[in-house]
């Protein structure tokens, strides 16, 4: 059935040549392919800047736009952390906002005028492009198969592990550090097998670029040691390895010290230890190497054994030495967190507090990866099986990979390459058998062979030992053929039903559809920012819970107290103590720092489930980390242990600034006695909480973002508890009936 | 010359370092000032830890040497020399780092690491060019070889000259 198309294709891609155009063809709408599906936001929403991060990349890029490369590298930020202010320039991983301002600067010089912003936006989906060229190249290094690498191209290309992280819009480092990731293996790769200081150096080139644009360069620094390492282990030191591994480590190591954020950090800190051990290691295995050929084996013996047990000696007390002086600092809680999962729980509540920082859960896996994740184990074995120096790395890779994707949802991105590589392999090897056109003859015996352990290892048979056992029957072929291509079909259905449906939406613009099936826009987190940047001063500082910092400094424009650059947990514990104490204590913590506007998330309206209410317990829980006597997580949940907001909640849960601000007159919204909170389903009391420190300024059309102006002093010097009670008690003899009317008529 | 001449000092001090290969080297080479300096504490440090522990230590340490002089081409000793020259001043680096404290760290790191950089690429085109390792580098002749030490090497002192402040 597949064997007369095959034939005529066969006979039309015969030459070399002609192979080699076909091939870039594919790998160019492979590319395509990968930048068309990532456009899903861009098609239904618009060209905006997505969640939380990349805001702030966009506000960094375009200030490196604005006043130059220098100034960039200088900037003081005054207008996050107030009052502290933030070293912006030296403290973020300048990579991604360099490539832009290059690619801004490119197209400008060619005279084609493009907005920042639409290059920003962009800038992921061209860059996944990039990544499945790499993935190809890295491929090919694997197998002789030149369908490995198409497949796996087209599998990064598209896999939603990695499409979850670079959708248009989506500017954030990973965007781009992805395709540095797998251009950095391919480069080293390279250079392993042919120990050639060139490829070491652009592999220490790339890496250092990769230093430059994501904190995930740790990955890198410790898988390459630990290749490096496993080859040792196996006796398989090369001269190769040496001049490959040195050169990368030598030039790579200055490479990442040039980013002022990294700095000394490769000589300092733990994490970067293994990588300057294994470099130790191999000059000593060097040296050993050379007077192994210089001297008769049984005097090399004695002569081993006194020198590697002096050195080891020597080197482990100098690593106690300084470790114990504070030379080398400790690991940090973020790896901790990786060791053990509930470290950070226990520990370091911010670090657990951010979704992506959980474990995963399986599911997960099936749903990023889809049938990738069951032919990731075969391409493996199959590595296995040929096991030359390339493939132990993907086996390193794979155990390392695997680990780290399930301790942290966010490394299922680090994973995803390895997986679609190895996939590729067990795909490809599996169509390699099964489209062989023609019957197998003697001299294909020995190709035959190689596929056969695969298919032993598939049927739990051992076959090997045979002659040859080709696949004859053309039913047989065309029906396993036919079944894969069933699976490739519907892996391309899914990854496209999943990066429509789960990972294009912006965040920052919500849609919704109406009864009649039409699309449904709810805008107002931009509604109630430009609502900030039109009628607050230019210098009025806002205060809210960090997840909106960025958005804040980049949409609205404002100072803000705390952002997602989560680096002082007492600044974060401030905050989320004002938001989870009374108003008493939480207004002098205002005055203190000067809060003018207090901004809240609150999705009780709309069922909106990343509203405030249902962080708060994290601000609880950090707020607790630091006064552990003024706040308690228990006070929040009810006797029962339940965690409630209705007329049962707790009475620290009812004064709490956070509470109060959530629900400030939304009974009004609702017939008496009939508020109801749609996101926690649950019925508020008759009587709404009131405030006496903060008047409402704004609320958005929905209710997601509620804004408080903090009142002035006093005038009369009173306290504003008992102003408010005043206030109310002389209203409340004048225009009772009055204060209803305006409200509804604002709100409906 | 003032750091070669301290480095003979240093060399004694630090008794890891691999000199019984290296600093031997240098008898035959045209490198001079090297030669004397170097060739120093490798008569006088065999001699020391090798006298007390093992009676076969001397005859190995000579054994090595005479392998080494008989069958290294002279070429390869030129690039011997300028790493024992390496090892010496990134030695006294070190030294003059503990002794003396690391204040402008940044110096300190990228003099030492130009000297650590220089020295593994030297090694790497001592290994490529290496009749022996003929076969571990099909890709790699000894012109590619020597172009790609060049370009690498331009690269590290770029960084280090960029680190310096």
């Amino acid at each position: 059935m597949s064997a007369d198309p095959l034939q005529v294709l066969a006979s039309a891609g015969k030459g070399e040549s002609t192979r080699g155009l076909l091939r870039v063809i594919i790998l160019l709408l492979i590319a395509a392919a990968a930048i068309a599906s990532r456009l899903f936001s861009v098609i239904r929403f618009e060209s905006i800047i997505h969640e939380f991060d990349p805001w702030f990349n966009f506000r960094a890029t375009k200030y490196l736009v604005a006043n130059g490369f220098y100034n960039f590298w200088d900037w003081f930020d005054d207008r996050t952390w107030h009052p502290l202010g933030r070293v912006t320039g030296g403290t973020l991983y300048p990579g991604l906002m360099v490539t832009s301002g290059i690619i801004y600067h490119a197209l400008r010089a060619l005279t084609i005028p493009v907005d920042i912003r639409n290059i920003c936006v962009l800038l992921a989906p061209a860059c996944s492009g990039l990544t499945a060229v790499a993935t190809y190249l890295l491929t090919n290094e694997m197998t002789p198969s030149p369908s490995a690498g198409l497949l796996a191209a087209l599998f990064m290309g598209i896999a939603p592990g990695y499409i979850s992280r670079s959708v248009a819009g989506s500017y954030d480092n990973e965007a781009i550090a992805i395709f540095l990731l797998v251009f950095t293996f391919y480069l080293w790769i390279k250079a392993l097998k042919q120990g050639s200081m060139l490829w070491g150096a652009l592999c220490a080139l790339f890496y250092g670029y990769m230093v430059a644009s994501w904190g995930g360069y740790a990955f890198i620094t410790c898988l390459l040691p630990l290749h490096a390492f496993v080859l040792i282990c196996m006796g398989r030191y090369s001269t190769r390895l040496y001049v490959s591994y040195t050169t990368w480590y030598a030039l790579g190591t200055l490479a990442s010290m040039q980013i002022p954020f990294v700095g000394f950090l490769p000589v300092k800190t733990s994490e970067h230890m293994p990588a300057l051990g294994i470099f130790g290691f191999l000059q000593l295995l060097a040296f050993l190497d050379y007077v192994r050929a210089a001297m008769p084996s049984r005097q090399f013996q004695t002569f081993l054994w006194m020198f590697a047990g002096g050195t080891f000696g020597l080197s482990l007390l100098g690593l106690v030495l300084a470790t114990s002086a504070g030379v080398i600092a400790p690991w940090g809680g973020r790896f901790y967190s990786l060791w053990d999962t509930s470290y950070a729980k226990i520990h370091i509540p911010i670090i657990a507090s951010v979704s992506e920082h959980q474990p995963t859960a399986w599911p997960a896996f099936f749903f990023d990866l889809n049938m990738l994740i069951w032919l990731f184990p075969v391409g493996v074995y199959l590595c296995f099986q040929e096991l030359a120096d390339e493939h132990v790395f993907i086996v390193v890779y794979a155990v390392f990979g695997s680990y780290f994707a399930g301790v942290m949802v966010r490394l299922m991105l680090t994973l995803t390459p390895v997986v679609c590589v190895a996939a590729a392999i067990a795909v490809s090897t599996l169509l390699d058998t099964y489209l062989r056109a023609k019957l197998p003859k003697p001299e294909e015996i020995q190709a035959a062979e190689a596929s056969e352990g695969k298919k032993g290892a598939k049927s739990g048979l051992k076959s090997t030992s045979k002659p040859v056992v080709g696949v004859y029957a053309i039913w047989g072929k065309s029906m396993m053929v036919s079944a894969l291509a069933v699976y490739l079909l519907i892996f391309v259905l899914h990854c496209t039903w999943v990066t429509s449906n789960a990972y294009s939406s912006p965040s920052v613009v919500l849609a919704s559809r109406l009864p009649d099936g039409s699309q449904h826009i709810i805008d107002d987190y931009r509604e109630a920012y430009q609502w900030l940047r039109q009628n607050t001063r230019e210098d009025a500082k806002i205060m809210s819970w960090w997840d909106y910092g960025y958005q804040i400094g980049g949409m609205a424009d404002r100072p803000t107290l705390v952002d997602n650059n989560t680096w002082n947990n007492t600044h974060i514990a401030t905050v989320g103590k004002a938001m989870s104490s009374s108003e008493e204590v939480s207004y002098p913590i205002m005055r203190q720092h000067e809060v003018d506007y207090v901004l809240v998330v609150f999705g009780g309206l709309l069922g909106y489930s990343g509203d405030d209410i249902n962080k708060f317990l994290w601000m609880v829980r950090i707020a607790e980390g630091i006064w552990p006597e003024e706040i308690s997580e228990r006070s929040f949940f009810t006797p029962r242990g339940e965690y409630r907001v209705d007329g049962e909640a707790t009475e620290a849960m009812k004064n709490s600034l956070m509470y109060k601000m959530s629900y400030y007159n939304y009974n009004n919204l609702f017939p008496p006695g009939k508020a109801m909170d749609r996101m926690r389903n649950s019925l508020l009391p008759e009587v709404g909480p009131t405030l006496s420190t903060l008047d409402e300024a704004f609320t958005s059309e929905n209710w997601i973002i509620r804004i408080y102006k903090v009142k002035d002093l006093d005038n009369l010097g009173r306290d504003h508890t008992s102003a408010a009670a005043f206030d109310r008690g002389h209203k409340k003899a004048k225009k009772a009936s009055k204060k209803r009317g305006p409200r509804r008529l604002r709100v409906d | 010359m003032a750091p070669k001449r301290n480095a003979a000092a240093a060399r004694s001090i630090s008794p890891a370092a691999p000199p019984p290969t290296i600093p031997a080297a240098t008898p035959s080479s045209s490198f001079a000032a090297t030669t004397t300096t170097t060739t120093k504490p490798t008569l006088s440090k065999p001699s020391s830890s090798g006298g007390g522990a093992h009676p076969s230590w001397d005859k190995l340490v000579s054994n090595v040497l005479a392998h080494y002089l008989d069958t290294t081409p002279q070429r390869t000793k030129l690039l011997d020399a300028f790493m024992a020259f390496l090892v010496a001043v990134g030695a006294l680096q070190f030294v003059y780092c503990v002794v003396a404290g690391n204040y402008p760290f940044n110096a300190f790191l990228s003099g030492f690491s130009a000297t650590v950089g220089q020295f593994v690429l030297t090694a790497s085109l001592r290994i490529q060019t290496a009749e022996a390792n003929k076969g571990d580098f099909p890709a790699v002749s000894p012109e590619r070889a020597f172009s790609d030490y060049v370009v690498c090497s331009l690269i590290l002192h770029f960084f280090c000259v960029n680190f310096i402040n």
